[in-house]
């Protein structure tokens, strides 16, 4: 965020900061990652451990909801079976914009080791993702690594959705 | 002279039979007289038409169509009154049938019966749910794994696949990576079948490389920027990974070190 030195003096005894629209929504949103609860298999235990206490991921904004209508970040933490591809889909339309997606694990990435009948192969295939996080399952280090990648990213965005379609690709 | 055979790729196939290798069988033995099993054989009477002993556990053969009543028996009369596992054995390939199996626990005695009866395929069984309430969602397993249509089943639904699932996954004809239906569920459902060629197939090569795709890999030793067209070849633009940096102890070394410290 663009910050200058303000003398409150001569500025008539206000304190200000200037910014930019983009800088200030976007601020907001990095700073308040609300996360929807969403674990699937394995990996959800590394996700819970990074919202407990030691990993502490409520000082960096990120809050566990349980309704995709509060949440801004879908954490897929396992692996999407064929069967649940459906309504893992339905809760993504849920979520209100903006909205954005981490794919925990190589289960979420590719399907991992289930090469089965079973197994979505990739939650690419079904929802568009914006941080891939390697590992199996992926320390929680790694979660807040990603959030924090997660937060670089809309940093650079603009603050309008609208113009972020090259970069943040929607299905539909 | 012995005959030829080519020896090129010979890993495709296995060229190497043991001609005395016998498969390992658990011995089967004979029901001992005035023993536990000796009555529970006595109570199914001829509706066995076969039973003998598997590692400490009775096994009794039936005909499929007497499975409700030989099941009867051996909770009313022989104390059996615990359904454990129940399912199907695919051996359409070998014999042209499945096998199905009830495994049953006396708590009392500590004792167990496997019951075992073959179908046709094709053919339906009786449901056992009346007497085990744990047969419910065995047969609905069944049901939905192998295809076998259960009688008078109270709710006889899908249990682990979707409703709208094609195909009985444990049958040894289905793939294990799925059948077409299986690879676009997901995309069909969602989004509709005209999505496919947007989407793809699925990729089932775990260790696939494309070296062209520079979105998604990068090459180790160039640097590529993110989603170059480099099909007609890459500049030459080599990364030096070491980022050692190389002191030559003969000359001055001490001092670099020292000055750095
Ligand atoms: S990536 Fe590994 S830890 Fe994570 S859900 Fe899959 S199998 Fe479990």
């Amino acid at each position: 965020m663009a910050q200058h030195q303000v003398n409150y003096a001569s500025a008539a005894g206000l304190p200000i900061a200037l910014t930019s629209v983009d800088k200030l929504v976007n601020w907001g949103r990095s700073n308040s990652l609300w996360p929807l609860t969403y674990g699937l298999a394995c990996c959800a235990i590394e996700m819970m451990a990074s919202g407990a206490s030691r990993y502490d991921f409520d000082r960096m904004g990120t809050i566990f909801r349980a309704s995709p209508r509060q949440a801004d970040v879908m954490i897929l933490a396992g692996t999407l079976s064929k069967k649940h591809s459906e309504f893992a889909r339905r809760l993504y339309d849920q979520m209100t914009e903006p909205k954005w997606v981490i794919s925990m694990g190589s289960c979420a990435n590719t399907g991992g080791m289930f090469n089965t009948y079973a197994t979505v192969q990739g939650v690419d295939r079904i929802i568009p993702v914006d941080i891939y996080l390697p590992g199996c399952a992926p320390r929680p280090e790694t979660l807040q690594y990603a959030m924090m990648m997660l937060q670089k990213k809309i940093r650079r965005e603009s603050a309008n959705m609208n113009n972020n379609t090259k970069q943040n690709l929607r299905l539909v | 002279m012995r005959k030829y055979t080519p020896k090129d790729n010979v890993q495709k196939h296995s060229y190497y039979t043991d001609r005395f290798w016998v498969a390992p069988r658990v011995p089967r033995e004979a029901v001992a007289e005035g023993s536990h099993f000796a009555s529970v054989v006595e109570a199914i009477g001829t509706q066995a038409k076969e039973c003998y002993i598997e590692v400490g556990q009775l096994v009794l053969q039936i005909e499929s169509t007497e499975n409700f009543a030989v099941l009867q028996t051996l909770k009313e009369q022989c104390g059996y009154t615990q359904c454990s596992e129940q399912s199907a054995v695919d051996y359409l390939a070998q014999d042209g049938e499945f096998e199905l199996f009830y495994q049953l626990l006396n708590i009392t005695e500590a004792k167990r019966v496997r019951v075992v009866c073959r179908i046709k395929e094709g053919e339906a069984i009786e449901s056992v749910v009346p007497l085990f309430k744990s047969a419910n969602f065995a047969e609905r397993e069944i049901f939905d794994m192998f295809g076998i249509k259960v009688n008078n089943h109270p709710f006889l639904k899908r249990i682990i696949m979707p409703d709208d699932w094609e195909g009985h996954p444990l049958l040894k004809t289905y793939p294990m990576i799925g059948d077409e239906f299986a690879s676009w569920y997901e995309v069909d459902k969602i989004f509709g079948k005209e999505y496919r060629d947007v989407i793809g197939p699925e990729n089932r090569d775990q260790s696939r490389i494309d070296r062209y795709d520079t979105k998604r890999f990068s090459r180790v030793g160039y640097e590529v920027p993110f989603g170059a067209d480099i099909s007609e070849g890459e500049k030459e633009n080599p990364i030096a990974y070491s980022e050692t940096v190389l002191v030559d102890y003969t000359q001055e070394s001490g001092k670099q070190l020292d000055e750095r410290r």
